[in-house]
């Protein structure tokens, strides 16, 4: 219990130290610079605390209890016997690593809809648009396109293509989109795609590219593990370009049919 | 009032956190087909989780939010871009500088430049190379932050930063040493930080909205974008000068 209590205590040190500088430049500027005191300085601060012990508790439980199932979860199932390879038999075959790309996907979907920074985002865009934006329908978007990016990456280390191919054909992809897009979606697209990287799909998503670029022969973990994290960042811009194109057609669709 | 408020927030981020726990059982139960090991440290944890995202939504909505916008909003009713574009650039340099996502990969990429003999094996030159890196970084992000507000205050449609931020990625990674390329394409994704995200979004649709002809949703995002590209861009031209 004392453990625990000095471990809990650390994790909100390390929260602080996160929040520190932000709290001296926002106090600093307030005070030297625009000189007005807050509308509501103890609300703020009451916040602010929430944002802190909230951070400290949700690092701490995922520590406890998602962190270590999911790590060795993704150990277990990049491991060659779990694969039933020889890892010293060289002519592989891509399709037998069927459940890797099955947690894959599921596990980038289901961190991505619990991502905080994804969830602020999204809230703002709801308040923004005047839920014109579904907040649940653009984390769903976002989540979906981090299943994909994150399973085609897997698919990318067991085959062993180039890296930079798929990036390249990614961001062509986003270029075109973004020429026929709704002008609205674009900066929510490109921050989405900038925010679901984060505390919890980092470790999670790390854990198993580490892990299939150890278990399958003629991979580098140190050049392999990393190219997770670029697709889970690229193809939730994809996919939410996509999710407003899809919506602005069929109300297009919608508003003819009426006629 | 906020009691209510609170228990319902609490039930939306248990459902936030179902499909993890679901993936999680399935897979345990009917692929790996062992017994979890350490049931009571998952539900606990579990508890935790579902009441940290709680208390970081109210925090979220009762002070980062509002502070954001009213900083937002003081900065156009004052009327001093100086100011503003100095406030975004330390907001951007001072939340990335102490970023501990950022801190473990700086020390990583020290650690495997100094194995690949760019820097000597000295406990010295890897902690002045880590910081180097990182200092880089928050400068990237600084100046990422500087030049997506200024982009807001003067109406430049987002796409042409980001365009030319691809292509400053696509020119500089053949020149960049092959070992630092995989942490400079980390570095973008890491130095937004939890923190950062809802104050940066708030101040840049706090902007858009303070200011005449500005449309929030078109030109309030967009912020974080920019600051996950410039890093990339950055940790590359830093291999390249060390």
């Amino acid at each position: 219990m004392i453990a625990w209590f000095i471990h809990f205590a650390l994790a909100l040190l390390a929260t602080c130290q996160d929040i520190l500088p932000i709290a001296v430049i926002i106090i600093g500027f307030q005070l030297l610079v625009i000189r007005k005191p807050l509308a509501n300085p103890k609300k703020t601060l009451i916040g602010f605390i929430y944002v802190l012990l909230g951070i400290a508790f949700f690092l701490e439980g995922l520590d406890m209890a998602l962190f270590p199932l999911g790590k060795l979860m993704a150990k277990q199932l990049t491991s060659t016997e779990f694969l039933g390879i020889n890892p010293h038999e060289y002519i592989l075959n891509w399709s037998a690593y069927f459940w890797v790309y099955v947690f894959a996907a599921s596990i980038g979907f289901a961190t991505t809809l619990a991502e905080p920074s994804l969830l602020a985002v999204a809230i703002k865009a709801e308040q923004i648009s005047g839920g014109t934006i579904q907040a649940w329908g653009l984390r769903i978007a976002v989540s979906i396109g981090v299943a994909f990016g994150i399973a085609l990456g897997t698919f990318r280390i067991v085959t062993g293509f180039e890296l930079y191919v798929f990036i390249v054909i990614g961001y062509v992809l986003v270029l075109i989109q973004t020429l026929f897009a709704p002008k609205f979606i674009i900066g929510l697209a490109f921050d989405s795609g900038g925010v679901t990287t984060s505390t919890v799909t980092v470790p999670l998503v790390t854990a198993l590219g580490l892990g299939l670029a150890q278990a399958v022969p003629d991979r580098n973990p140190l050049i392999d593990g990393f190219g997770l994290i670029a697709f889970a960042s690229l193809f939730p811009i994809i996919t939410v370009l996509g999710y407003a194109q899809l919506a602005a057609w069929r109300s297009k669709r919608y508003l003819s049919s009426k006629h | 009032m906020l009691k209510n408020h609170f228990i319902k927030q609490l039930c939306n981020s248990f459902i936030d956190l179902v499909p993890i726990l679901a993936v999680v059982l399935v897979f345990q139960v009917l692929i790996i087909k062992q017994p979890i090991a350490d049931v009571a440290s998952l539900i606990i944890g579990t508890l935790f989780v579902v009441l940290g995202l709680a208390l970081f939504i109210q925090g979220l909505e009762q002070s980062l939010f509002p502070l954001g916008e009213s900083m937002a909003y003081a900065f156009a009713r004052k009327g001093s871009l100086f100011w503003l574009l100095i406030f975004a650039f330390c907001l951007g340099f001072g939340t990335t500088v102490a970023e501990p996502a950022l801190i473990a990969i700086a020390a990583e990429a020290a650690d495997i430049a100094s194995k690949g003999n760019i820097i000597a094996h000295s406990t010295e030159a890897k902690t002045s190379y880590a910081l180097g890196l990182r200092i880089t970084v928050a400068l990237s992000v600084g100046f990422a932050i500087l030049v997506g507000v200024l982009r807001i205050i003067r109406g430049w449609p987002l796409y042409y930063l980001i365009i030319g931020g691809y292509c400053g990625v696509i020119l500089i990674t053949p020149f960049a040493p092959a070992d630092i390329i995989g942490i400079a394409y980390d570095s973008g994704g890491v130095t937004t930080s939890t923190i950062t995200v809802p104050l940066v979004t708030a101040l840049g649709v706090g902007l858009a909205t303070a200011i005449k002809g500005r449309n929030p949703m078109i030109d309030g995002f967009g912020l974080i974008a920019f600051a996950s590209l410039t890093p990339m861009i950055f940790v590359m031209a830093y291999g390249v000068i060390r």
